[in-house]
């Protein structure tokens, strides 16, 4: 017995479905590596607690979170690239360029002031500033994203606050809950929910 | 075969809505990907377009054509170093298509719920 055909409203919902996932689609950069984020979590928890002992040494410290910075980009870059290839999405797209102006405009701003606050001296208002910058850029970059990412750099913001209020030992630890904690969370939840 | 039979004459009567006199241009589900993917976006090459719809370059090609020749969308063609590069961009014409289009389609679903209730 042939199919029968869809009643004309169906035809309609088909289409609406049709119109939203291509503009969600097209209209969003959806190359987050989770998994990435996710051991990009794990390897700051282990900065975390190389730099608490180096605490009393503020040099050494920042060595330590420079180092993990560097890590994280390649494990960022690395996974990125794999889940572009993977799910064929155009990568250097009109929506990614826009993505990634709004991601590391925040992130090239904390570097200067960084550089500002070391050269004076000043290394206690450094964990607000990189959580405080590292969630701006989320939050900006996040209107040309999927959703969880704008709800992540709000959680990292929100750390931001709590670590402008502590002395750099305690900071640390805040920096640890943000790059570890938020990282191994929002990993997963965007590696389970938007493919890898 | 006789059970089916008085199912459907126990079923309540369908309504069925008056159907409207929709865009047929866009209906079509690879013309309204790119329609609805161009609302979004100022402008998108070819590729992009390409991998938005995962489709081939004929279906792309053969679409994109239509819908140009409706004045919905722009194409500009234009040399990266010395590779070609297409770009298409929706007109003011397209937008409003795919805004009535949408507006057809919600009435129709309003009309139908409607119906049954």
């Amino acid at each position: 017995m042939p199919d029968q055909p869809l009643p004309i409203h169906e035809h309609a919902l088909e289409s609406l479905r049709i119109i939203r996932e291509t503009m969600d689609r097209a209209g969003s950069f959806t190359s987050i590596p989770g998994w990435g984020g996710f051991l990009i979590g794990f390897t700051a928890i282990a900065a975390c607690a190389l730099a608490q002992r180096a605490v009393s040494d503020p040099q050494a410290w920042l060595r330590v979170w420079l180092i993990e910075a560097g890590v994280a980009a390649a494990i960022a870059a690395v996974t990125m690239t794999r889940k572009w290839r993977r799910t064929e999405t155009p990568f250097m797209s009109s929506v990614a360029r826009r993505f990634f102006v709004s991601y590391f405009a925040p992130l090239i701003a904390g570097a200067a002031l960084t550089f500002t606050l070391v050269h004076r001296g000043s290394f206690d208002p450094l964990p607000a500033v990189w959580l405080l910058l590292y969630g701006t850029a989320f939050v900006s970059s996040g209107a040309f994203s999927i959703r969880v990412i704008p709800l992540m750099g709000i959680c990292f913001m929100l750390l931001g606050v709590l670590a402008a209020l502590v002395r750099l030992p305690v900071g640390n630890l805040v920096l640890g809950a943000g790059f570890g904690g938020l990282h191994i969370i929002f990993g997963f939840i965007i590696a389970r929910r938007y493919g890898g | 075969m006789a059970r089916t039979a008085a199912a459907t004459t126990n079923r309540k009567p369908i309504v069925e809505p008056q159907v409207p006199d929709f865009d047929r241009l866009i209906h079509e589900r690879t013309r309204l990907s790119i329609v609805s993917a161009l609302a979004v976006n100022p402008t998108l090459s070819f590729n992009e377009l390409k991998a938005i719809l995962k489709t081939t370059d004929g279906n792309v090609s053969v679409h994109t054509r239509k819908l140009e020749e409706a004045n919905y969308l722009v194409c500009r063609k234009s040399f990266e170093g010395r590779m070609p590069r297409t770009e298409y961009s929706l007109t003011a014409a397209g937008r409003r298509a795919l805004e009535k289009y949408l507006g057809h389609m919600e009435a129709l679903i309003k009309a139908t719920r409607k119906g049954s209730e």
